[in-house]
């Protein structure tokens, strides 16, 4: 499916060969590099066409490395024009050893909370960040609980025997 | 750490509270008695004193806190066992009452909670989730709150009727009636309180 076609060459105007790829998805999609998410974040904001001056919302993705794939965390980034009422979502992946990007707290405060939850359950960090802690579990969790990786089950029971289970 | 069994109080086994008499509100104490006097142990008339007038504080934090309310409504009425005073500082409290899961970053809280509650103290921990996790076996709820404090008694469910939550707090009345005056400075008692890191 394509993307709307004067939307994609609005996108084209303001961030030139900084689009990965595109798709009419439920929202428009485009995908971008990891190391861009802060200027283009930045230009849909100051564009004056565009104009994406809200922040719907912001988390985080894991993808386990998979056939022949290598581990990846990605973000996903949605925006919205309150005056035309076009949204915008933003892709990026990077591989799991380096997970760094920029903060967009700086044109977004609202970000701060999103960028914290991200951090809190993918380990994403966001250089730049004013206050980046854990938000929603307890500071003492080492792990990054939303990583396929985590187990499902909690790690401290130790009254369930797998052979009650079948397993 | 694994899932406690009840409490076990000396010179009283747990199965005679399945009989309706030990569990009566109105049921008098072991004494002596005639016209106008009645005389008996100090234990048994504070004990007395202790399960007629508890005060809990609420806990709530999900299902089993409506399920709570029903039965602090007029149609149970809790009332009828001296409890329709509901302390909401833990200074003032006897009976703390979970009712809801517990999640791993509250649990510090309620432990705290716990601590600022004056001896004597219980603990009745209500429903599946406070006394096991229920069916949140997960990495962001406590997987029963017996990890973090010490529990009186259990009551199952999910969410366990009001008959149920009555017959829970019947049971710690029966607990706090039959306490001796010693209990709280037994050996047994400050060393199931030092498991939990609590002085």
């Amino acid at each position: 499916m394509m993307m709307e076609e004067t939307l994609l060459t609005e996108l084209r105007r303001v961030l030139g060969d900084r689009i990965l790829s595109h798709e009419a998805d439920d929202v428009p999609t485009i995908g971008i590099k990891a190391d861009d998410l802060y200027e283009i974040v930045d230009a849909l904001y100051k564009d004056e066409k565009l104009a994406f001056r809200f922040l719907t919302t912001l988390f985080g993705m894991h993808y386990p490395a998979e056939k022949g794939e290598s581990e990846r965390l990605g973000l996903q980034v949605l925006l919205y024009n309150m005056w035309t009422g076009q949204r915008l979502r933003l892709t990026l992946s990077f591989p799991i050893e380096s997970p760094e990007l920029r903060s967009i707290t700086p044109i977004f405060p609202t970000a701060n909370w999103m960028e914290r939850e991200a951090y809190d359950f993918y380990g994403i960090r966001f250089a730049g960040h004013p206050n980046l802690k854990r938000i929603l579990n307890i500071e003492t969790m080492t792990a990054f609980p939303m990583r396929k990786d985590f187990p499902l089950e909690d790690l401290s029971r130790d009254d369930k025997d797998d052979r009650m289970f079948g397993r | 750490m694994g899932i406690k069994s009840p409490i076990e109080i000396p010179g009283q086994p747990f199965q005679q509270l399945s009989e309706a008499k030990t569990l009566s509100p109105v049921e008098p104490p072991p004494g002596y008695g005639g016209e106008g006097w009645f005389a008996t142990t100090l234990d048994a008339a504070v004990g007395l004193a202790r399960k007629g007038s508890m005060w809990p504080l609420l806990y709530a934090t999900s299902c089993c806190g409506i399920e709570f309310m029903a039965t602090a409504a007029a149609h149970y009425d809790l009332g009828r066992f001296g409890m329709e005073r509901f302390s909401n500082s833990p200074r003032q409290a006897d009976l703390l009452m979970v009712m809801g899961t517990i999640s791993k970053k509250l649990g510090p809280v309620l432990k705290q909670v716990y601590e600022q509650i004056a001896e004597p103290r219980w603990v009745l921990s209500v429903g599946a989730c406070a006394s096991s996790g229920g069916i949140f076996d997960t990495y962001s709820v406590l997987q029963g709150i017996d990890r973090v404090i010490p529990v009186d008694v259990y009551v199952p469910g999910c969410p366990p009727r009001p008959e149920q939550i009555l017959d829970g707090i019947l049971r710690v009345h029966y607990i706090a009636k039959h306490e001796s005056l010693r209990h709280r400075d037994s050996k047994e008692y400050t060393s199931r309180l030092g498991h939990y890191g609590i002085e």
